[in-house]
């Protein structure tokens, strides 16, 4: 490890309050659900819930560069781990979407109520 | 000669994979990775099959507000809050794991017996915070009734919430009054058969539920229909609400596998399953953690001249913080 070792331990509580930062922002949206997010769609689910999935990957991607050091390991070792977990997450979710939709399409309309 | 025959080899380190390090990385820690890589997907798969049932179910899900109100000792409704301390203890603890790696590469075993002492006190509280949501989760707060169209339905009465009259859910305590009707009794080995514990009896029957509804003009029944242009569930009218009531099969105080007062049955069966695989992950960290703590302080790694097992086991404590944050939000915020 030759990159300056002082900044390190400053680094890591800067990235401590910028998770927490989010977090709290997540909290108090998830608390105070502002009808303007939480009723407007936006392809496929409400601005609100982009605005989570956003904020948590923008969370998972500091805990995995910082704290996991992944911005230490060398390049094709970093991808080799990221962009498998990636592509095979997307493909799934994808998949899912579809099908959850044609469920939901189908069988909403047959129950009861 | 050595691709096709095991020629023996007397060398302690190979192992570990000799001297050969591809991508400048040790043996332990690539297996780390390719392992948390594995981990991952098995999330993944979990949280998907999460997201396609509640898809499924996208109007009648449980909203999650409603449900994880409580905090450990205070009487009163909360929501999230306690799931937002219980979020920040595992950052907290993540903190703590990474400031310990950072002293270990100064090779400062003071330091890094601290930081992990806090790292490990921060995942017993998170898993303690955990069972309490379970226990909460299981006991219940309000119980409700399920018909035999196999639906829940809650009780609701309008009440001033800052100044605006809101539909809020009440206990069966808050307006069941009178006797039984009926005679049953929990059957325990002292009262039943020697063998077996008896069907769970709940505090109120169907018949004594059905009476004070009628009783009672202030209660409304609220359905798990989710009117998705308000995100709110439906509300019936009394003599609606009274037609529903007469369907009654069994009511259902708490949640257990098979039955909860908060909506689906599935919804449970998922809670239960993905954060009890989440916090069995959490328990596995501390006690490898704690393996790894008894090792710095007896000076295993000052011998070894190196804490790349700090590095390792910190690895695995971020992983499953990272997977937890994907979890609170997708089963408490979205």
């Amino acid at each position: 490890m030759a990159h300056a070792h002082e900044s390190n331990v400053k680094r890591i509580w800067m990235v401590f309050g910028l998770l927490s930062v989010v977090t709290i922002v997540e909290v108090f949206l998830g608390i105070k659900k502002y009808d303007s997010l939480h009723l407007t769609i936006f392809l496929g689910t409400s601005i609100l819930n982009w605005i989570f999935i956003i904020l948590t990957l923008v969370k998972a991607y500091y805990i995995t560069w910082t704290f996991m050091h992944m911005e230490g390991e060398k390049t094709w070792f970093r991808r080799a781990v990221v962009w498998t977990a990636v592509f095979l997450i997307i493909y799934l979710v994808t998949l899912l979407l579809i099908e959850g939709d044609y469920l939901y399409s189908t069988l909403a309309p047959l129950v009861r109520w | 000669m050595e691709a096709n025959i095991a020629v023996p080899n007397e060398k302690k380190s190979t192992w570990g994979g000799g001297s050969v390090k591809p991508f400048g990385a040790s043996y332990g820690k690539m297996m780390m990775w390719f392992f948390i890589v594995s981990d991952a997907l098995t999330f993944s798969g979990f949280l998907a099959a999460y997201g396609l049932t509640r898809f499924k179910f996208i109007d009648s899900w449980p909203i999650a507000d409603e449900v994880f109100t409580h905090i450990p000792f205070v009487h009163g409704e909360f929501p999230m809050i306690y799931v937002a301390f219980m979020t920040f203890i595992l950052i907290f603890s993540s903190v703590t794991m990474v400031l310990a790696v950072d002293a270990g590469h100064h090779m400062k075993k003071q330091k890094v017996a601290w930081y992990m002492l806090l790292t490990i006190i921060g995942g017993i509280i998170f898993v303690g915070s955990q069972a309490w949501e379970w226990n909460t989760f299981i006991k219940g707060s309000y119980g409700a009734v399920k018909t035999t169209d196999g639906k829940i339905l809650q009780f609701v009465k309008e009440k001033e919430v800052d100044g605006v009259m809101k539909y809020k859910q009440i206990a069966l305590s808050d307006f069941v009054t009178g006797e039984r009707g009926d005679e049953l009794v929990e059957h325990s080995k002292k009262n039943g058969l020697w063998f077996e514990s008896g069907e769970t009896v709940s505090q109120y029957s169907i018949a004594q539920i059905i009476r004070s509804y009628e009783a009672n003009p202030d209660v409304q029944i609220r359905t798990e229909l989710i009117d998705l242009e308000k995100k709110q569930k439906t509300i019936l009218s009394r003599e609606k609400g009274a037609a529903e009531l007469a369907k009654t099969k069994m009511v259902v105080e708490g949640a257990n596998l098979e039955v909860n007062e908060y909506g689906n049955t599935i919804f449970a069966d998922f809670f239960f399953f993905i954060t009890g695989f989440h916090g069995f992950h959490v328990f596995s960290g501390i006690v490898f953690n704690i393996i790894i703590f008894f090792n710095v302080i007896v000076g295993t790694y000052e011998r070894r001249g190196h804490y790349e097992m700090v590095e390792k086991v910190g690895l695995y404590w971020h992983f499953v913080d990272l997977v937890w944050v994907f979890v609170f939000t997708f089963f408490y915020l979205v």
